[in-house]
């Protein structure tokens, strides 16, 4: 789960790392009021889950209260396009105002769990090359990035912050300073289940101070059951309102670009029907997996997520029944798609427990499907139905 | 002999007395598997298919010679009961439980380091050997008793590759799902390794998927020590980065652990690559023909 920046600064500011003076606001008026307390030059930050902000145009500074009206009111409201947004961008709703401060340098610090097997273990990492992406600092000057493994049984060790703060060749006051934020940050990744914690850029002010200027907090779904505090913090507006019902249904589903809705049992096999689709020359418009379970109940739900989908003209149904039995499956979906009066075209693949009787009872039913038997033979099947569509327009 | 689950294995299920439990305990004594015992702590005593029911696995291990652990029990639990099965010395722990914090499984796997245990999952749906028992709920109708390893991070997609193995008349010694999280026990590495000394296994089909990096770590030992061909296939070709693709592990990262480049390590390792997952099947076939 993602949070803006203001939250992850509020939790930033709990742990005691320090960030700019500032507040969050969601009209212009209270951006004013926020810059006329500041009372000096002020930047106005777009609150959207996306990096690339600044050059998308959502970040502005501003000199006076009624210069940052005026930059909250370009802001607030706009549809910002970054290169994580994608083309449809995201409306802004919330802006951070906060005192501008003067930049002598900018570096990185973050933390992450390394899956390699030499670590297996959150990471500290840091840069003196801050300010930008942290990846690409890695793939064009690696040796710029400082690495501290961090084994969780056990605390903080004083050395793990010296190993970063003087790797960076920070002067001696700065680097305890910095000791400080590395071990704050790591209580913050242990003690809230993150994923992912960074401060990019982690600002060296010409006064020595360490300051966040921005922040990004990434949590760890699975650990969220014992963290209503970080719950709460969800935005909603930001997420796709499909993936939204999806997850209420307990459905896992993913938007794509294509036309070919599916679904499917299991998130490998759910992968593997989009790598098919796209072999037999088709676009999937989603990834979809109805989980062990579905039920008929289950599986209408999903049939609704998937054919809100406006962009879908045909749909693929792919089960491998284990303890899950196709004769159950088939029922589920007959049921559904009467219930539904689906008209897109279909094809329907099973296999595993009872697929003869699933496949008769699909034959049998006064709805039309196409029944595949093979896998790829499910996919083409599919393509060549959108294909048709496609054609008689 | 096959691999991890073999005649000597004797199996405790916690968790046996719970709604998953109990019915994927049944299933797999259909199947021939030896269990022996279950755990749920404050259900010591009572019977369950004839079966005793102890509060610890230390009891099981005393008193049934337990040394196989399938763990059932909610996310919130199952840390615990993997620990509690490493420390009463089971050597063999499989964890089918979803959902467990990633950095719950990196104090687990710091545990297990140096204990000689293997720990297969979490978030994963067991291992099968064909003609002993399975610890887990692979279907029992897929397998078929023969010389084939498989190894999946994956569920159902496993299942599709043992079935079309099984229809295709070519058997399997062990498969190995596992498991879908970000911090596993055994890795690819790992089962491969014991796939490589199995006298038993003469090929190893491994199905891999987007993000991490466990794919990479397999190709290296495949590239220097394995003398058995390999088949692969990676699931998300067409899986967009930065979205979690129903597993926890199965996300691209900072534009890391594509399928593309995964694809293309294996085979620069020399494994089999099928680019299409209906293939899996004869391409086996087909390298077994020689």
């Amino acid at each position: 789960m993602k949070v803006h920046e203001y939250q992850a600064k509020k939790i930033f500011k709990e742990y005691g790392i320090p960030v700019p003076e500032g507040d969050v606001a969601s009209t212009p008026e209270e951006v004013r009021d926020i810059a006329e307390r500041i009372g000096k030059k002020i930047v106005v930050k777009a609150q959207i889950h996306a990096g690339g902000r600044g050059k998308g145009g959502g970040v502005k500074t501003a000199d006076s209260p009624q210069d940052a009206k005026k930059v909250a009111e370009e802001i607030l409201g706009m549809n910002l396009v970054t290169h994580q947004t994608g083309p449809e961008g995201k409306k802004v709703k919330k802006v951070l105002v906060e005192e501008a401060l003067d930049i002598e340098k900018e570096l990185y610090l973050g933390i992450a769990i390394d899956r390699s097997k030499d670590q297996e273990q959150p990471v500290i990492m840091a840069s003196e090359a801050g300010g930008v992406e942290i990846e690409e600092v890695a793939s064009k000057t690696p040796e710029k990035i400082i690495k501290v493994g961090a084994n969780p049984i056990g605390s903080f060790s004083g050395f793990q912050g010296r190993k970063i703060s003087y790797g960076l060749g920070l002067d001696k006051s700065v680097a305890s300073k910095a000791g400080k934020i590395i071990e704050n940050l790591y209580k913050i990744f242990m003690e809230k289940d993150a994923s992912l914690v960074e401060i990019n850029p982690l600002l060296l002010t010409k006064d020595g101070d360490l300051l966040a200027l921005d922040a990004k907090v990434n949590f760890d779904d699975d650990g969220l059951y014992r963290h209503p505090e970080i719950r709460e913090l969800r935005d909603l507006d930001e997420e796709e309102p499909l993936e939204v019902d999806a997850a209420n249904a307990d459905v896992n589903y993913i938007k794509l670009d294509g036309n070919v809705g599916c679904m499917v049992n299991g998130a490998g096999l759910a992968m593997a029907t989009m790598d098919l689709i796209k072999l037999a020359g088709g676009e999937p418009a989603n990834f979809l997996d109805v989980g062990g379970g579905a039920s008929a109940e289950r599986i209408e739900k999903a049939f609704r997520i998937l054919t809100s989908d406006k962009d879908v003209q045909a749909i693929l149904v792919n089960i491998f029944g284990g303890i899950l039995r196709c004769d159950r499956v088939a029922s589920g979906v007959i049921e559904a798609a009467s219930k539904m009066n689906l008209t897109l075209p279909m094809v329907v693949r099973l296999q595993g427990t009872n697929v003869a009787e699933g496949r008769k009872l699909l034959e049998e039913s006064p709805l039309k499907f196409e029944v595949a038997e093979g896998l790829f033979e499910a996919a083409e099947k599919v393509v060549a139905l959108v294909k048709k569509v496609a054609k008689e327009g | 002999m096959s691999i991890l689950l073999n005649e000597e294995s004797r199996i405790v299920i916690q968790g046996i007395t719970g709604g998953e439990g109990s019915f994927h305990t049944r299933e797999s004594l259909e199947f021939g598997s030896k269990v022996v015992a279950g755990v749920t702590p404050g259900k010591g005593g009572v019977d369950f298919d004839g079966l005793p029911v102890y509060n610890r696995v230390i009891d099981a291990v005393l008193k049934e010679g337990a040394n196989a652990s399938g763990i059932y029990v909610p996310a919130s639990f199952a840390p615990d009961a993997i620990l509690e099965a490493l420390e009463a010395g089971i050597k063999l722990i499989v964890c089918m439980t979803e959902g467990i914090p990633a950095l719950e499984m990196v104090k687990v796997k710091k545990a297990l380091k140096g204990t000689g245990s293997y720990l297969i999952g979490p978030n994963c749906p067991g291992i099968t050997t064909p003609g002993v028992g399975k610890i887990g709920f692979m279907p029992n109708f897929i397998h078929k008793k023969g010389n084939v390893g498989v190894i999946s991070r994956s569920g159902t997609l496993t299942y599709e590759v043992i079935n079309q193995l099984t229809l295709l008349e070519v058997g399997q010694s062990t498969s190995v799902g596992i498991g879908g999280d970000p911090i596993i026990g055994s890795t690819f590495l790992d089962i491969l390794k014991l796939f490589a000394d199995d006298p038993e296994t003469n090929l190893v089909a491994i199905i891999g998927e987007i993000g991490g990096n466990a794919e990479e770590e397999a190709a290296e030992f495949v590239k220097e020590k394995m003398t058995k061909p390999v088949v692969g296939f990676i699931a998300g070709q067409t899986a967009p980065p930065g979205k979690r693709m129903g597993h926890a592990g199965a996300i691209i990262s900072g534009g890391k652990g594509t399928a593309a480049e995964k694809m293309r390590t294996w085979e620069e390792a020399g494994i089999a690559v099928v680019e299409n997952p209906a293939d899996i099947g004869t391409k086996v076939v087909s390298i077994l023909n020689g």
